[in-house]
């Protein structure tokens, strides 16, 4: 997917890690160590229970397609008709992203299909996490 | 929490709606704030309370107005902002905080003036996780969940239609609605696609205007030549600034949270609702809205709507002037169902509900974001 002018995140202090993570082809997610709640998106404390013991984890990559609208309108670094999709990680967090490798139309974006992650450099320091249809 | 100590006294939307190229979003708030004040006869000396939400602030207001105040609020969480400062008014005047307030709304959102774009900045969590996979405002954000919706309870988009052309036979009966041509399904179905499942005419205006309304206790609301408008119960919550992390596609836990805490508070069941707005940015929001705030269960709303029960001579008309998607909608809509609310229990709305008393006022900030509940009624407590 060629993406000029795409808008772009900038990592903060308790985000950086993620990025850092993308950047190596890792999906991180944090996981608490006092309930075991996995979560995202990333901060230095657990969502449920407040503990600040939380541990940096790996994902699997491995999701399903859980919702999404296919967007018609002109957007920077898009072209239109494309798909804006939230997939639910094996993990159990959701995440916003896009779908690639894909027809972006209804009868090609099937909702539960399997879909897996990919990684695509945008600048030298961030890359984003895409999925695609699973391989196997 | 006020049942029935808190009244409206004076409300009224700016005079004109649609494109209002001559009035900056601040001139908005201000002819809507002098046309309330003028609807109850006061003056900016005797209103010490004031409220509004970005992009203005009250401290905006009340400079700009003449009023020295007690009590200021500016809870800015998007549309349903004003059925929080309703909640936080009613709590104030009976804490004795203020005895008179004033929550206003302008908002030049088609004209845009006075009124810069606001960018979601790269460093929040927006920024970093939603914003670089193409969303681009709300048409392409509050409609991600709907799929999921959809395929969970096997509603098609021919019902989500059916909510647009329902709202528009409310329209047809409203001389200030913007849109008034009766649409059929088909005419929904074949408008322009915007983000799939949501076609043009499953989606909201885009306008100017502005409202306001005047708060006072219910044992002084009668020394007012308008009929007073009861506050019988409110509620408030919020989610996730991110539609992506809500908990549940199908339902708002923000609605879950504020429709409930305002029914208990009330002392009333769905039965004794008369009348209902339901913040419809976009057609899928009232039928999460009937299911959230309990009218039905869930997968029953698109049916109930398509069913015409929603719809003119219906058991529970539902956004009786037409709502967002075709009587006006600058942006943050939620004054504009409260002041027809407010029209409804003073007897005076274009399309009135005979003998109603109870008025249920619901409103959404950002992507299901935030939520209001405003209960209203015109019997004296």
């Amino acid at each position: 997917m060629a993406t000029p002018g795409r808008a772009l995140p900038q990592p903060t202090p308790e985000t950086q890690h993620f990025w850092d993570g993308t950047k190596a082809n890792e999906l991180l997610l944090q996981r608490c160590d006092e309930c075991s709640k996995v979560y995202f998106p990333p901060r230095p404390f657990c969502p449920v229970c407040a503990s600040r013991k939380v541990s940096v984890t790996k994902a699997s990559g491995k999701a399903v397609l859980y919702s999404y609208v296919i967007h018609h309108r002109p957007v920077p670094g898009f072209t239109p008709p494309y798909a804006i999709a939230v997939v639910e990680l094996a993990e159990g967090p959701r995440m916003m992203t896009n779908i690639v490798e894909c027809e972006q139309t209804p009868e090609a974006l099937v909702l539960d299909m399997p879909v897996e992650v990919v990684f695509e450099p945008q600048t030298d320091t961030i890359t984003l996490p895409f999925f695609r249809p699973a391989k196997g | 929490m006020p049942h029935n100590t808190v009244a409206v006294v004076g409300a009224a939307e700016t005079t004109r709606l649609g494109v209002i190229p001559e009035l900056s979003q601040l001139g908005l708030h201000a002819d809507a704030a002098i046309n309330a004040m003028a609807d109850c006869g006061l003056k900016p000396k005797d209103i010490d309370g004031i409220a509004c939400a970005a992009n203005e602030t009250p401290v905006n207001l009340a400079h700009y107005l003449g009023i020295t105040p007690t009590w200021i609020d500016g809870t800015a969480v998007g549309g349903c902002s004003f059925m929080i400062h309703v909640r936080h008014a009613a709590a104030a005047i009976e804490a004795g905080l203020a005895k008179t307030i004033l929550i206003t709304h302008g908002e030049s959102g088609k004209s845009r003036v006075g009124n810069p774009a606001r960018a979601v900045h790269p460093q929040s969590l927006n920024g970093q996780f939603e914003q670089p996979f193409g969303p681009m405002g709300p048409p392409s954000m509050f409609t991600i969940p709907v799929l999921r919706y959809m395929k969970t309870y096997g509603v098609t988009a021919e019902q989500i239609a059916q909510v647009a052309v329902v709202q528009r036979e409310w329209a047809s009966k409203n001389p200030r609605a913007t849109f008034r041509n009766l649409i059929t399904t088909d005419d929904v179905l074949n408008s322009r696609m915007i983000a799939y499942p949501f076609r043009l005419l499953m989606c909201c205006l885009v306008t100017d205007g502005g409202g306001a309304l005047i708060l006072t206790s219910a044992e002084r609301a009668k020394d007012f030549p308008t009929k007073p408008v009861y506050i019988l119960g409110t509620g408030e919550s919020a989610e996730t600034p991110m539609v992506s992390q809500m908990e549940d596609f199908t339902s708002s836990r923000a609605f879950r949270v504020a429709g409930p805490t305002a029914f208990k508070e009330a002392g009333i069941t769905h039965k004794d609702v008369d009348h209902l707005m339901i913040y419809d940015a976009f057609a899928h929001l009232p039928i999460y809205g009937l299911e959230d705030l309990g009218f039905l269960p869930k997968g029953e709303a698109a049916g109930f709507i398509a069913g015409r029960n929603t719809a003119p001579g219906g058991s529970l008309p539902l956004n009786t002037n037409g709502g967002g998607l075709s009587y006006m909608h600058s942006g943050m809509y939620g004054m504009y169902a409260l002041q027809e609310s407010v029209r409804q229990m003073r007897g005076i709305a274009p399309a009135q509900i005979p003998d109603a008393k109870i008025s249920v006022c619901h409103g959404v900030g950002g992507m299901f974001a935030a939520s209001g509940t405003i209960i209203f009624s015109n019997q004296a407590p």
